[in-house]
């Protein structure tokens, strides 16, 4: 962990070295009204860009949230086959991957997957 | 004794970052190269001999133009999220698996995992953090992208992972020392190939970069080398899922120089895959990673578990 956290420091001395080699190089620079304003294909931009927000976005990331932690609960599984009572661990992953499935399939019936609302 | 090591291991990661750069220099010349000829046309054969160090001069002439601030951004947030996007995706060549010099850890899969997913923050902020529309547009799509292919591709690995018993990387040699798993998980490797297709944002699914309709997604305010330093993010990710290709399936015996051929025509491939294949459909995206291969990839996780169960209790 420490010598990771070392190579870590590492690369990002290499990454900011490169934002320093930009900053010298990069020299040329005269200011303009519309070169400042956010690129919107020549025209003026016409609305906030941080309020427009589709909620579907958020539901997937929800819906993703909670296949991410039935992914961190079955990662453990392959390290503790060999060290684990066999019975109780077939039990276990049939159940837990069977709840999995039959979860999927029950967003799915109930819409919560289809992104286009017809 | 023990600064000696760490003197080596920081000298052998160094030699690591700089022949990856070096090695995203020459696949930005192949796939320039590449997509010419698909196109009947010569790609950059002019600079140097026959445009061997075009990836060079372009470097140099990014990192001197001028670099622009919109004016309502967020300016710290928009300053640095391509160098920690840049970081990100060098740091997560450290669980490249070395035997002796450099790091060899036996969660090298979950480091993978945990930092390539750790990639979509920089993303989400590089686009919000621009203030323009196109910029928020292309960071929410690539995001959404991300995320919703991280899962199936989690649980296709875990389906390798389950074969294998370890979450070490280095222990794919040991099982595929006599057939590869390309030859009896072939659906899975379609998928896993898909999957990473999509996780790095490439062609056919490259939603985050539309320039029919965004013009070009989350990096549109981006100039010089902080747009230098995502396209160099990017490509050394394609790089980096090449050589998971080569480890999960395509032999992965890491000490043979046929092992980095494999490679080389791995990333070769994800090069075709962009002169040929047009762009996909948001939704069928969406539908392709939720509804068919989340399904698909859980029941062969189901079916690999069973076959290691009864691999394992009757014959070991």
């Amino acid at each position: 962990m420490k010598i990771l956290s070392f190579l870590a420091m590492m690369i990002l001395l290499i990454s900011s070295l490169l934002i320093l080699i930009l900053n010298i190089c990069s020299k040329k620079n005269f200011i303009d009204r519309e070169k400042s304003s956010p690129f919107e294909c020549g025209f003026d931009p016409k609305s906030a860009a941080r309020l427009p927000f589709s909620l579907h976005f958020f539901l997937i990331a929800i819906i993703f949230l909670i296949f991410d932690v039935e992914i961190t609960l079955l990662l453990p599984m392959i390290p503790s086959m060999t060290i684990s009572n066999i019975f109780s661990y077939t039990y276990i992953i049939a159940f837990f991957l069977l709840i999995l499935l039959i979860g999927l399939y029950h967003e799915w019936n109930q819409g919560a997957l289809d992104w286009t609302s017809s | 004794m023990y600064f000696k090591d760490l003197y080596m291991m920081f000298l052998s990661s160094l030699l690591l970052m700089i022949c990856v750069l070096v090695g995203v220099a020459f696949l930005t010349l192949l796939e320039r190269k590449v997509l010419g000829y698909i196109q009947i046309r010569k790609g950059p054969n002019k600079v140097g001999l026959i445009g061997l160090i075009q990836p060079f001069s372009d470097a140099i002439k990014l990192f001197t133009k001028e670099q622009n601030y919109p004016l309502m951004s967020n300016f710290n947030l928009y300053y640095f999220s391509p160098v920690l996007n840049f970081f990100l995706s060098l740091f997560l060549w450290m669980c490249m698996p070395f035997i002796t010099v450099n790091l060899n850890f036996n969660l090298s899969v979950l480091f993978f995992l945990s930092v390539s997913s750790l990639g979509v923050y920089t993303i989400m902020l590089a686009g919000w953090s621009s203030n323009s529309n196109y910029a928020l547009l292309g960071s929410l799509r690539s995001v959404a992208q991300t995320i919703s292919y991280e899962v199936s591709m989690a649980l296709i690995l875990l389906s390798f992972l389950i074969l294998i018993l370890s979450v070490n990387l280095l222990d794919f040699i040991k099982y595929q020392e006599n057939v590869w798993f390309l030859f009896f998980m072939l659906p899975l490797v379609f998928m896993w190939v898909v999957t990473s297709l999509a996780e790095t944002n490439r062609t056919p699914f490259d939603f985050a970069e539309g320039e029919s309709e965004l013009v070009s997604g989350f990096n549109v305010e981006y100039s010089s080398g902080s747009f230098a330093m995502i396209f160099l993010a990017e490509y050394s990710s394609i790089l980096f899922m090449s050589m998971i290709c080569c480890l999960l399936f395509l032999g992965s015996n890491l000490f043979s120089l046929f092992f980095f051929l494999k490679l080389v025509f791995v990333s070769f491939f994800w090069i075709w895959v962009r002169g040929t294949l047009p762009r996909f459909r948001y939704d069928k995206l969406m539908y392709l990673a939720w509804k068919i291969y989340l399904p698909v990839s859980l029941n062969c996780l189901y079916f690999f578990f069973s076959i290691k169960l009864f691999i394992f209790i009757f014959f070991l």
